[in-house]
C-alpha cells in the first residue's frame, strides 16, 4: 500500500459515502417527521436507476404503470376512509391529482420512450414518475397508522419494502442494468483521475445537502417539517397539518432516492434488489448520528464509505462484516451516552 | 345447489381421487422464482412446460413451488411436497444454500433428488446420505480445467482471482487453488466482492498491484461486468477470464466493448447454434431453445436447461421403476428410481452426456463444456 493507492481508496470511499450520505439524511428526515424508519428507501434508488435504464433502452418502464395503479388505489382508499371528502369538488381535485396527472405521465412515458430521449429528459421524466410514489406510498401505508408506535410503523415499513421489491422484480426482471454516465470521460484533478460521473455525484450531493439546509432554515414549509419533527402534538396545536408534512417528507425521500439511483446507475450494475443494501449503509450512518443530526449523518456516511473502501482493499471477503459490525459498538455507545427518553410516552 | 348436482359433484370428486390414486408419477420442483437467485429460478420455472408428460406409460405430474432463494423455505417446500403430494422425485433449488439444505431432506425421506447447482460437495463423496442425490450442472472443476487449458496454451504464468463471497465464488476459488498451481500458474491475489456492491475499486487496485498475467472473475450475469469494467478503467490490458456464470447475453449488453475478447466456459446448450453437428447435445438443445422461446416470448438462459437435464436423467430410472411391481408414491418406487438412475450410461442431456456409477453422481465429462470468446459483442466458439 502506497500513498497513491490510499488516495484512490479515499476517492472511492468518499464517492460511495456521498450516496450513503444522501440516503442517510433522508432516513433521518423521514424518521424525525413521521417516526417511520423508511426501509423501502433503497427501492426508490433501484427504481430510479432502472427506470432511467429502461428509457435508454427505448422501452416504457414498468414504474409508469405502477404510478398510475398506485394513484388509483390510493385515491379509492382515501375516499373510502373519508380522507378525501365526498363532495364533487374534492373528488374532482383528488381525481385530477391522483389519476389524471399520473395518467398524463404514463402517456408521456409511452410516447417518449421509443424515441430514446436525451439523457436529461429521461432523467427528468424518471424523477416525475418516481417522486409522486413517495407521498402515495405514505398515504396508502403509513398515514392511516400515523399515530401508531415506532415499532408498528417499522413493521409496516418492512412490509412495504417486500412489496416494492416484489413489484420491482415483476417490472424490471431479475437481471441488472447500467446507465450511461451524465458526464462521460475521466478528468485528472491533482494526482487523481476522476470519472465524470463521480464528479456529478459529489456535486449533486453537495447541492442537495445545501438545498436541504436552506429548505429547513429559510422556508415556512421546512420550518413546519422541523416543528413536526420536534413535537408532533405541539405542531398540530399550532395548526401544522402533520399528514401534509409526512407527505412532503416522503416526497423528498423518493426524490433523493431516485436521484441517488440515477447517480449510481452508471457506476455499478443495479438490479431490482440492489437498493436495499445501499440503503442499509445509509441507515448505518443515520444510526451513528442517532437518527437525529443531519451533519453527523453526512460525516458518518462518508466514514462508512471510506471504511468500506479500505476494508475491501485489506480483507475483501469480510468487507460487509466489518461495515455492519460497526453498528454494534455504535449502538452500545449511543445507548450508554444518550439520556434515555421514551418518546412513546410524550 | 340441488341434491342432484351435489351428487354429481361428489361423484366427479371421487372419480378425481380415483384418478390420482391410479398410477401416476409425481415430481416435486422447488425453484427460486423470487429473491437473489430469481435470474436462475425464472428460466427454470419457465422450462417446466417442456418436461415429458408421460414416461414408460405413466402420466407424470409436476408440482412447482417458489422458495424465494430461502433455504428454510426450500426445505419446507420439499417436505410439503413429499408429505402431501407423495412425490417420487425431487428437483431443486436454484442456488447452492437451498440445494444443500435439500440433501438432508432427500436422504431422510429416501427420495431421489436432483440438484440444479454445480457444487461438487452435494454429491461427492457418494455416501449413505448422498446416494439419494444426483446433480445436473457441471462441476466447477470441469469448467476451471477448461480455462486452465486455455491459459496454459496461451503462456499465462500467473492469475489473480476475484469472485463472489458466496458459494459460487468459493466453489471456483477452491478449484482454482487446487488445480492451477499444479500446472505452474501462480495465484497472485485473491479478492472477493458481493453481488450488491457498488464499487470494486479497492479490490482491483490490489489485483493491479500484484501484476498478474490474467484475471479470473468468478461472478454471474450482469454483476460480473463490474470488476471487468473497473479493471479496464484502471488501464488493465491483459486477458480477463470469466466463468460460465456470464453465459447470458445480458453480460455483453451491460459490459459493452469493455468485455470484448473475454474467454469463458459454457455448457453446450448455451451456444447450441455454434456447436458442430457431431456434438451429441446439439439437436436436443436447438429443439429446447426453439420451444422455450416460442412458449415464453423471451430469450432462453442455460439455467433452465439444468431443470430439463434433471428430468432427462430420471427418465430411465422412472421407466425401470414403472416396469417393476412398485406403485408410484411408495418408498419402494422411489428406491427403484434411484437404483436405476445410478445405472445411467450415456444419457444425452442439454448440458452434456451423463453416465452415473455408485461412486459418481455428477456424471458429466468434457463434452459438457465448450470455451466461448466474445468478439465484437458476439459469441464465438473456441476449438
Amino acid at each position: 500500500m502506497n500513498a497513491a493507492i490510499a488516495l484512490f481508496l479515499m476517492q472511492d470511499g468518499v464517492i460511495n459515502g456521498a450516496i450513503y450520505a444522501l440516503l442517510g439524511v433522508t432516513l433521518v428526515l423521514v424518521f424525525t417527521v413521521t417516526r417511520v424508519i423508511f426501509v423501502p428507501q433503497g427501492e426508490f434508488v433501484a427504481w430510479g436507476a432502472l427506470t432511467l435504464a429502461a428509457f435508454e433502452a427505448g422501452t416504457t418502464p414498468g414504474t409508469a404503470w405502477l404510478l398510475l395503479a398506485l394513484g388509483v388505489v390510493t385515491a379509492i382508499a382515501d375516499v373510502l376512509r373519508g380522507e378525501i371528502a365526498r363532495t364533487p369538488q374534492a373528488l374532482l381535485r383528488a381525481g385530477l391529482r391522483d389519476v389524471v396527472l399520473p395518467a398524463l405521465l404514463v402517456g408521456l412515458a409511452v410516447w417518449i420512450a421509443p424515441q430514446k430521449p436525451p439523457l436529461w429528459i429521461a432523467g427528468l421524466l424518471t424523477l416525475a414518475l418516481i417522486v409522486p410514489m413517495g407521498p402515495l406510498v405514505y398515504r396508502l401505508a403509513f398515514a392511516p397508522m400515523a399515530d401508531a408506535s415506532v415499532l408498528a410503523l417499522f413493521i409496516a415499513a418492512i412490509g412495504v419494502h417486500f412489496t416494492l421489491t416484489g413489484l420491482g422484480l415483476v417490472f424490471f426482471g431479475a437481471e441488472g442494468f447500467r446507465t450511461t454516465p451524465f458526464i462521460a470521460g475521466v478528468f485528472p484533478i491533482g494526482p487523481l483521475p476522476f470519472k465524470g460521473q463521480s464528479l456529478v455525484v459529489l456535486a449533486v450531493t453537495a447541492i442537495l445537502l445545501v438545498g436541504l439546509w436552506l429548505f429547513f432554515e429559510r422556508t415556512l414549509l421546512g420550518k413546519a417539517l422541523r416543528a413536526t419533527a420536534v413535537n408532533r402534538l405541539g405542531a398540530r396545536l399550532v395548526g401544522i397539518p402533520t399528514l401534509l408534512t409526512g407527505r412532503i417528507a416522503f416526497a423528498l425521500a423518493s426524490a433523493i432516492g431516485a436521484l441517488s439511483g440515477m447517480l449510481v446507475g452508471s457506476l455499478t450494475t443495479i438490479a431490482y434488489d440492489s437498493g436495499f443494501l445501499i440503503g442499509l449503509k445509509g441507515f448505518v450512518a443515520a444510526i451513528a448520528a442517532g437518527l437525529a443530526s443531519y451533519p453527523l449523518t453526512v460525516a458518518a456516511a462518508i466514514a462508512v464509505g471510506i471504511l468500506e473502501s479500505f476494508s475491501a482493499f485489506f480483507a475483501s471477503a469480510f468487507k460487509e462484516v466489518i461495515v455492519f459490525a460497526l453498528i454494534i459498538p455504535l449502538l452500545v455507545w449511543r445507548s450508554l451516552a444518550a439520556r434515555h427518553t421514551d418518546e412513546e410516552e410524550e | 345447489m340441488t341434491s342432484r348436482t351435489k351428487l354429481l359433484l361428489l361423484a366427479t370428486t371421487m372419480l378425481g381421487f380415483a384418478g390420482a390414486a391410479e398410477a401416476q408419477v409425481t415430481v416435486g420442483i422447488t425453484v427460486s422464482q423470487t429473491g437473489p437467485a430469481a435470474a436462475l429460478g425464472i428460466p427454470q420455472k419457465n422450462s417446466v412446460a417442456q418436461l415429458p408428460k408421460e414416461i414408460g406409460g405413466q402420466k407424470v405430474e409436476y408440482v412447482v413451488l417458489d422458495d424465494a432463494t430461502d433455504p428454510t423455505k426450500a426445505v419446507a417446500n420439499a417436505r410439503k411436497m413429499i408429505a402431501e403430494n407423495k412425490i417420487d422425485y425431487l428437483i431443486g433449488s436454484s442456488a447452492t444454500p437451498g440445494s444443500a439444505a435439500l440433501v438432508d431432506v432427500a436422504a431422510e425421506t429416501k427420495t431421489p433428488f436432483c440438484a440444479m447447482v454445480p457444487t461438487k460437495g452435494l454429491v461427492d463423496p457418494v455416501d449413505d446420505k448422498r446416494k439419494w442425490v444426483f446433480k445436473a450442472p457441471q462441476n466447477d472443476a470441469i469448467m476451471a480445467e477448461a480455462l486452465l487449458d486455455h491459459m496454459v496454451a496461451n503462456g499465462i504464468k500467473s492469475v489473480a482471482f476475484i469472485g463472489y463471497t458466496d458459494g459460487y465464488g468459493q466453489g471456483w476459488l477452491d478449484e482454482v487453488e487446487r488445480l492451477y498451481p499444479a500446472k505452474g500458474i501462480k495465484i497472485t491475489a485473491v479478492e472477493r466482492f458481493q453481488r450488491t456492491d457498488t464499487s470494486v475499486t479497492a479490490q482491483t487496485l490490489k489485483i493491479l498491484a500484484s501484476n498478474p498475467d490474467a484475471v479470473l472473475v468468478a461472478a454471474s450475469g450482469t454483476v460480473a461486468a463490474m470488476p471487468h469494467k473497473t479493471l479496464k478503467e484502471q488501464g488493465y490490458t491483459k486477458p480477463i477470464y470469466q466463468t460460465h456464470g456470464v453465459s447470458t447475453m445480458d453480460f455483453v449488453r451491460v459490459g459493452g466493448k469493455d468485455v470484448n475478447g473475454t474467454v469463458f466456459p459454457a455448457g453446450p446448450v448455451v451456444v447450441a447454434d455454434l456447436l458442430p453437428d457431431s456434438h451429441p447435445s446439439k439437436a436436443g438443445s436447438l429443439e429446447y431453445i426453439k420451444t422455450y422461446e416460442a412458449n415464453n416470448k423471451m430469450p432462453f438462459a442455460g439455467f433452465g436447461a439444468h431443470l430439463v437435464d434433471c428430468m432427462t436423467i430420471a427418465v430411465p430410472g422412472i421407466k425401470a421403476a414403472a416396469a417393476g411391481s412398485a406403485k408410484p408414491g411408495t418408498p419402494e418406487f422411489r428406491a427403484a428410481v434411484r437404483d436405476a438412475m445410478e445405472k445411467n450410461k450415456d444419457v444425452v442431456g442439454l448440458h452434456g452426456v451423463f453416465s452415473f456409477s455408485p461412486t459418481d453422481h455428477a456424471g458429466l465429462d468434457k463434452r459438457s463444456r465448450v470455451l466461448v470468446k466474445i468478439v465484437d459483442g458476439k459469441w464465438t466458439l473456441l476449438p
